[in-house]
């Protein structure tokens, strides 16, 4: 006992003298910046983030795929319904032009497909580290509970850009194979666009087979575009896909907030799509009309507006409007909450 | 920032607690106005049955969970208000460890070193090689961490908590889940880190444990603390019980009575008793005086010792019941 106690005393002393066994440290710089690449390589290193993305990739593929033997007889696909809605005008126009696989897509995977993956993402982003225990590990570091906050919004927003990015160059690349490409005919029916050269652009970027693009190719008239013109169709297909990843920041923000809320990622992530299934359900009941400009998806398909000429901006406005306040209510309310959190598990 | 004076008795601790309390919003009172203390280069023993608080007082201390009464300072800074500068300078291991199962062993502690704002990247590399091979992991740092026995976990977990040299580790029952090996090598480095200035805050539900590295301890039984000391003054007041084994009882106690020795209880063939205090103007009593004044008085003595004296009797006597009751 006394040999311990003396051992004691010396360490003791020891450490009163060099109490600069750690000497102070400052965060560095681009500390913040670090800790947002952490958290965007594990969130996309993650093999199932890589299968959303994978399933999501695969629906254009399909669709295009589906649309091809349906027309193969010669018929053209969706009579008697195309014009209805803005979704199935994009099918109908497919097998003229591939390029509208990739609207069609954006469109058919706007409603469930994008926002389920990105309630997957969000709802974990929080809870599951919460689960796992890891998120007491990075609050010790300290990770700072806000900072930590605003490393996971950001990932998840961008993970609702890769997630619309995927789609479309899926679209781009299946439509480009299966279907002839040319000038794409607006919605109001005046022609501006050389599409098959952003078509081959984005393909080309996205890695796909040369050999896709070589086929289309032959196809494809391709319209002596002036640079205004070529410059106009770039604008219009990085605005559909900048809006369509725009759409899902509302409900990116509620998983958010949800995932604050519970320690269960995945009680997390069902509770997010449920939210999102019950709020398209109640956008589509009539009588609820008074509440319908106020629910995250009310002006989700507005996107097709930014294909008329001119634009109609009054739909994009009020979506831009409504998406930013999801994100301002939401992204306080996680903030509050989460910093004010026991961290017991 | 402010460099608290070597005189500031709150710079001289690591640790200190002032009533602190929490009580879960179910309403368990998990910790009930806890005044803790630990010196700067102590191996301090946090000794308690599962369920005593233990956890929920070093949750506190690190600023995961709020205290529902009282404060606490790490380092000398108060917490949670200076995690961001404090923290830094604390590894912690907090209930087991926890990893990305999807992740590397080696992935694993650069996440975390990512998470820490004073950690230099230019470093990572270098330093998340050295924990590795500090706790022995470097040939499974390629493995991912799902495929990780308990054990490995928990000195990855460990490996975590010395990415950087640290004023403090916090470990939370760092033995749980390992083997006999596992245990002595976790001691040792628990020794070493001493050695090197390092204060060692260690929670423990086995008294063996804290015993053998430990300087001070405290002991906890239902979120309240029951002492604190050094571990030497803790078992002091159990220390040298004389036991003597005799057919002759009687004579032996009013032997040991001549002598001074108190709390005499005489059990069949068994006698025990307090020695007396040594200090004062008497002389301590010598065992070998003792012993052959019971032979002069015709005592014939089987056995004669002292028992050892361990933190068990402690314990036992500090809570009149064993160890391993849970709170
Ligand atoms: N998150 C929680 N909610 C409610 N009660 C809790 C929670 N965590 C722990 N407790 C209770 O608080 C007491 C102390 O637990 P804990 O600090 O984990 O003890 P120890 O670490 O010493 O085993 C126990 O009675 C336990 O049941
Ligand atoms: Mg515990």
């Amino acid at each position: 006992m006394s040999r311990v106690e003396a051992g004691g005393e010396a360490r003791m002393s020891k450490a009163g003298g060099g109490s600069a066994g750690a000497p102070a440290r400052r965060p560095g710089p681009l500390w913040t910046l670090a800790l947002f690449r952490s958290e965007l390589g594990t969130t996309f290193r993650r093999w199932r983030t890589i299968a959303l993305l994978g399933v999501l990739a695969a629906i254009p593929v399909l669709v295009g795929i589906a649309v091809k033997i349906e027309t193969s007889d010669g018929g053209s696909f969706g009579q008697g319904r195309g014009g209805d809605g803005e979704g199935p005008a994009f099918f109908a126009q497919i097998t003229n032009n591939g390029i509208f696989l990739v609207f069609a897509s954006l469109a058919a995977t706007l409603p469930v497909f994008l926002p389920m993956a990105i309630g997957v993402i969000a709802g974990d982003a929080v809870a599951g580290e919460a689960g796992s225990g890891t998120l007491r590990y990075l609050l010790v570091a300290p990770a700072g509970r806000t900072r930590l906050l605003l490393a996971k919004f950001t990932t998840v927003m961008a993970f609702c850009l890769v997630a619309t990015l995927v789609v479309a160059a899926a679209g781009l690349a299946t439509g480009a194979l299966l279907f002839p490409l040319g000038d794409v005919t607006l919605i109001s029916g005046t022609t501006v666009m050389a599409f098959c050269l952003v078509a081959t652009l984005v393909v080309a970027a996205a890695g796909l087979a040369t050999g896709a693009l070589l086929f289309p190719l032959g196809d494809v008239t391709l319209i002596s575009g002036t640079t205004v013109s070529f410059a106009d169709g770039l604008l219009r297909a990085l605005a559909v896909a900048g809006l369509v990843a725009y759409s899902l920041i509302g409900i990116a923000t509620v998983g958010l907030f949800i995932s604050t809320l519970t320690n269960s990622g995945i009680a997390a992530m069902a509770a997010t799509v449920g939210l999102l299934v019950t709020v398209q359900i109640l956008d589509t009941i009539p009588q609820l009309h008074a509440i319908q400009p106020y629910l995250f998806p009310h002006y989700w398909l507005s996107f097709a507006d930014v294909l008329r000429d001119p634009v109609y901006w009054d739909q994009l406005a009020k979506n831009f409007g409504l998406q930013a306040l999801y994100v301002a209510v939401f992204g306080s309310a996680a903030w509050a909450r989460f910093t004010a959190k026991d961290i017991t598990v | 920032m402010d460099q608290p004076s070597a005189e500031d008795p709150a710079a001289r601790a690591a640790v200190e607690t002032r009533g602190l309390t929490k009580r879960y919003r179910g309403g368990q009172l998990a910790v009930d106005s806890l005044d803790l203390t630990v010196p700067r280069g102590s191996v301090f023993g946090f000794l308690g049955p599962n369920g005593s608080g233990k956890t929920t007082t070093i949750r506190m201390l690190m600023g995961l969970i709020e205290p529902t009464a009282g404060r606490a300072r790490l380092l000398g800074a108060p917490m949670p208000r200076a995690a961001r500068s404090v923290l830094p300078r604390v590894g912690a291991l907090i209930e087991g460890p926890a990893l990305y199962p999807f992740l590397t062993g080696r992935d694993n502690l650069v996440r975390f070193d990512a998470a820490d704002p004073t950690a230099d990247p230019g470093t990572r590399a270098a330093r998340v090689s050295a924990a590795l091979e500090r706790v022995g992991l470097t040939a499974a740092a390629r493995k991912k961490a799902r495929a990780y026995s308990l054990g490995m976990k928990q000195r990855l977990g460990l490996a975590a908590a010395l990415l950087q040299p640290r004023e403090l580790l916090v470990l939370d029952e760092p033995t749980n889940g390992l083997d006999p090996q596992g245990m002595r090598e976790i001691r040792t480095l628990v020794r070493e880190l001493a050695d090197d200035g390092t204060t060692v805050f260690l929670s423990s539900h086995l008294l063996d444990e804290i015993e053998q590295v430990c300087t001070h301890a405290a002991v906890m039984t239902q979120g309240r603390l029951i002492v604190q000391g050094t571990v030497a003054e803790l078992a002091a007041g159990s220390r040298g019980r004389l036991s003597i084994t005799t057919p002759d009882p009687a004579e032996a106690v009013r032997v040991l009575k001549e002598h001074g020795v108190t709390d005499i209880v005489a059990l069949e063939e068994r006698v025990t008793g307090e020695l007396p205090a040594s200090g004062g103007s008497a002389p301590p009593l010598d065992l070998a005086d003792l012993n052959a004044a019971l032979v002069r008085a015709g005592v014939r003595v089987r056995a004669f010792g002292t028992e050892r004296a361990s933190l068990e009797d402690a314990f036992v006597a500090l809570t009149g019941e064993g160890f391993d009751v849970a709170g």
